[in-house]
């Protein structure tokens, strides 16, 4: 076991918030195509109120902060946040776009001791990435932020968020963080809005188009080993816990609502109305989302894919029930591996796919 | 070794973790776990305090070890950590400056 997987145990048997996402802002300079949020920057916690909270997150013992949002870097006060984090000695993850980084910027996020910062690249080439986030320039302004960053010591790593409209660009990316000297990150995956429009769904990757990046070993290294059929599940699985959100790791948005996660919009409590400590402790929703062990899924705990599977547990939510299956993550653990998942036989379509529905039928011998 | 002084350097995230310390360095991203001993250590690495003070009147009182075993085990792990860039080592007392506030537990 990895000390991180030991840290985790750790955190989960004591109970501590580990991971901590923070969204300063949805406010953004770019409209890209596939966010899941709304901009409107109205009641943001102020200074004070997120200086306070940063000190209760300490005193709770979160290690890990990511400061997001939006694009946290048009709050003006968010250098004065992140530094005020890094003197409580919190490992900090800063997500930008990078448009608003210049010198000064990048100076100061090293100075502060940013361990990594976190860009959303979406093709190399401006006419896709421009497209996307609807902001002309965007792309050459990004990297040269990335460029600034990388000069003045920073860890950066490119996010390739992979959809229809960049679909074929994902390997020009991962040769710009090479050049650039930044990791490479690809996530398939668009969430519906928080608010429930599921509208940009459809701008999801074909299934054809998901099936070649599973095969490109340049991403996964041994295909063989990446697509093999899920190996058979053992009780440690079933008994296990299903996903990190609402046990290690939780989400804070701008007006500072707690969730299980960002992907997970099930509200559990105000930080202007109680403390971190109380909603982490006595959240009706955070008990019930700890409650929840992979056997108790009501359709995945039967699939073979149980013990590999991606499964969201905030994405099988936002369909209506978080015990439930996702069916994005079916779909990734189909496309991957060819073995049709619990979620998917349930579907009424899928006898289409050459797996008709049929009786169970008990033979006893 | 003459005199040692440590202090904790600013460019690391670490936070209490029960009875143990997280530690993650700044310069590789290396995570370190540290026991009560050495977390007490990390604590009293106020840049001012000698070590054989610390292991004196800290390490020995609270652990009950013998004082020359401890300082040389106290001393093996400020060098480990002060290879990552983690703790700061020095002959004489190191700078407020350079050390900055600790406001972890």
């Amino acid at each position: 076991m990895s000390l991180m997987e030991q840290v985790n145990r750790k955190a989960l048997g004591l109970g501590v918030p580990l991971s901590v996402h923070l969204d300063v802002t949805y406010r953004c300079n770019e409209r890209c195509e596939h966010c899941y949020l709304e901009h409107e920057g109205t009641d943001e916690l102020t200074t004070d109120e997120i200086r306070d909270f940063l000190a209760q997150l300490a005193e709770a013992g979160t290690f890990f902060l990511t400061i997001s949002g939006g694009e946290p870097l048009l709050r003006r006060d968010c250098f004065e946040i992140i530094e005020y984090a890094r003197g409580l000695k919190f490992n900090v993850k800063l997500k930008t776009n990078a448009v608003l980084v210049g010198k000064e910027e990048a100076r100061r996020l090293r100075d502060a001791g940013v361990e990594q910062v976190q860009v959303s690249v979406y093709s190399h080439k401006a006419e896709i990435h421009d497209g996307i986030t609807k902001l002309p320039g965007s792309l050459a302004r990004t990297l040269e932020g990335i460029r600034l960053m990388r000069e003045a010591g920073l860890k950066v790593t490119l996010a390739n968020v992979l959809m229809r409209s960049n679909a074929a660009d994902y390997f020009g990316v991962g040769e710009l963080a090479a050049v650039t000297g930044a990791q490479y990150t690809l996530d398939p995956t668009i969430t519906p809005m928080l608010n429930g429009d599921s509208s940009i769904l459809g701008l999801r990757l074909p299934s054809e188009s998901l099936r070649t990046v599973f095969r490109d070993e340049r991403l996964v290294g041994d295909v063989g080993e990446f697509c093999a059929p899920p190996a058979p599940i053992g009780d440690d699985i079933r008994e296990g816990i299903p996903c990190s959100a609402g046990h290690t790791s939780c989400y804070v948005s701008p007006r500072g609502e707690v969730y299980p996660c960002v992907q997970f919009p099930l509200a559990c409590g105000s930080l202007r109305r109680q403390s971190f400590a109380e909603i982490w402790a006595e959240s009706a929703q955070l008990r019930e989302v700890r409650g929840i062990r992979a056997k108790d899924l009501s359709t995945c705990s039967t699939c073979a894919h149980l013990g590999t599977c991606t499964r969201c547990p905030g994405l099988a939510f936002m369909e209506g029930n978080m015990r439930g299956p996702s069916s994005a993550d079916c779909e990734k653990s189909y496309v991957r591996t060819g073995v049709v998942t619990a979620g998917m036989m349930r579907e009424e379509g899928f006898s289409g796919r050459g797996v008709g529905r049929m009786e169970l039928v008990q033979i006893r011998l | 070794m003459k005199e040692c002084y440590v202090a904790r350097s600013r460019s690391v995230a670490a936070r209490q973790l029960g009875e143990e310390m997280v530690i993650m360095s700044a310069a590789d991203s290396t995570l370190f776990n540290l026991n009560p001993i050495a977390a007490l250590i990390w604590k009293a690495a106020d840049g001012k305090t000698p070590l054989t003070k610390i292991v004196a009147e800290q390490i020995c009182p609270e652990f009950a070890v013998e004082e020359g075993e401890a300082l040389r085990d106290a001393e093996g792990f400020v060098r480990e950590l002060a290879a990552h860039g983690i703790l700061l080592l020095a002959e004489t007392p190191i700078a407020e400056t350079s050390v900055r506030v600790d406001k972890t537990r």
